[in-house]
């Protein structure tokens, strides 16, 4: 199992949402991805997209200016 | 639900839209047994998304992609593409041309199902499926034109519209009898009740419902700040950059050698800050008031006039004077006392 990052920053949905489900694509089941977006819209849009694909959110967090999801492959 | 067999099941992919009619489509074969997973297409134009990160007025709404919704709803694969380089040919030439405004929606329908095709090509699916219904939109759904697309995309026979099925030819799916052609629908023409209807039989409430389409280019406003941009530069083409800054604040054209673009609340102003590098702009130093972006070469003196301007749309706008800062695109700073512009000195032809 392997960590990533993803930068997402200055992005509008639903290209975070693009960005993740390729980035996804190029990992192996178990690695974590962890995901910084600018828009706060991500926080819905990226889960939604990892329920419906069977991937698992690890975790969320959010300040002022960005959000962060770490997003588990699917096995 | 009927089922078929693990080893003979069939798989469609389906255009999943956001809106309703995406979302029946797909529900009418999912009932058939068929295995669906949907595609997505993102243009840039797309009023799903990114809108809602923007205006601060919007962040009491909910803030969900449609399409992922759908996707949920139905319990299937969503596959979202970026085409966004990929349709600026659809957009800026399109062979059958344009809607009421800039909307090539024949064009763009005939190069989604296109995509559509190439990709269950590429996956080993079996047909597609989309949401059209017959004379529901004047240009890409037309009776006449329904063929065209069927044409046009390559995906012949392979292509599945469930909604509207009875009323056309019988595809190959159904020919085969991998899917049963009265179980499909036989709505037409405008009224949603049908669908609305059908919305109920499965149980979908909270669907979308968008007074405007799904697109960008079928609003006028939108459609003429874009003309003006090609027109400005005298030349066909854009980036992602250029579309996404068409939909944010208010955009004037004092000159025809250079544009404003003035923030209209906070989103708008935060939203607008993350193109300082790459744009001139106007900042109010003495009063609360927009971020103005400035596209253009500007001299001196057109920077006085943009302030002015810039000015009348701050909280200073009934002062005497209001303190300015502009920056070039180049970096240079200047800051002075300006005396905003009287609102009846905006000339209304300057509004894009």
């Amino acid at each position: 199992m392997s960590y990533y990052t993803l930068d997402a920053r200055n992005s509008l949905c639903p290209m975070p949402v693009i960005k993740t489900q390729n980035r996804v694509a190029e990992l192996q089941p178990g690695d974590l991805l962890e995901v910084t977006c600018t828009d706060p819209g991500a926080l819905n849009d990226i889960p939604a997209w990892c329920r419906i694909n069977g991937h698992l959110v690890k975790e969320t967090r959010e300040d002022d200016s960005e959000v962060v999801i770490v997003v588990q492959v699917a096995p | 639900m009927s089922t078929q067999p693990k080893s003979e099941q069939k798989r469609a992919v389906a255009l999943i839209s956001g809106g309703l009619d995406s979302l029946l489509a797909a529900k009418v074969m999912l009932e058939q047994g068929i295995h669906v997973e949907g595609i997505n297409f993102y243009t840039g134009f797309c009023v799903e998304g990114h809108t809602h990160a923007i205006r601060k007025k919007d962040k009491a709404k909910p803030k969900r992609n449609n399409a992922l919704w759908s996707a949920e709803q139905l319990g299937i694969k969503l596959h979202i593409i970026d085409i966004i380089d990929e349709y600026k040919d659809v957009l800026i030439n399109p062979k059958h041309g344009y809607g009421a405004n800039m909307n090539p929606c024949l064009d763009c329908k005939i190069f989604m199902v296109s995509k559509a095709k190439q990709w269950m090509d590429e996956n080993g699916f079996d047909f597609i499926i989309t949401g059209e219904v017959m004379g529901q939109r004047p240009m890409s759904q037309r009776k006449d034109l329904l063929p065209v697309v069927v044409r046009e995309s390559g995906a012949d026979d392979r292509l599945v519209r469930p909604l509207c099925a009875k009323n056309l030819a019988a595809t190959l799916p159904e020919r085969e009898g991998w899917i049963d052609r009265e179980k499909m629908k036989d709505f037409s023409g405008r009224n949603r009740k049908p669908q609305m209807a059908l919305a109920k039989e499965y149980g979908f409430e909270d669907y979308a419902t968008p007074a405007g389409g799904c697109c960008f280019l079928t609003d006028k406003s939108y459609s003429d700040k874009l003309v003006d941009l090609w027109q400005a530069r005298n030349k066909k083409e854009y980036e992602l950059d250029d579309i996404m800054l068409l939909k944010v604040g208010r955009h004037l054209r004092p000159e025809p050698h250079f544009k404003l673009i003035v923030s209209r609340e906070d989103g708008e102003n935060k939203f607008l800050q993350g193109y300082k590098k790459h744009f001139g702009y106007i900042e109010i130093k003495s009063h609360n008031g927009p971020l103005t972006l400035v596209d253009g070469e500007l001299s001196d003196e057109d920077f006085k006039l943009a302030s002015r301007i810039a000015a009348r749309f701050s909280q200073g706008r009934d002062a005497d004077m209001v303190t300015v800062k502009t920056t070039t695109r180049e970096g240079e700073e200047k800051q002075f006392d300006i005396p905003p512009m009287p609102a009846s000195e905006i000339k209304q032809e300057w509004y894009i």
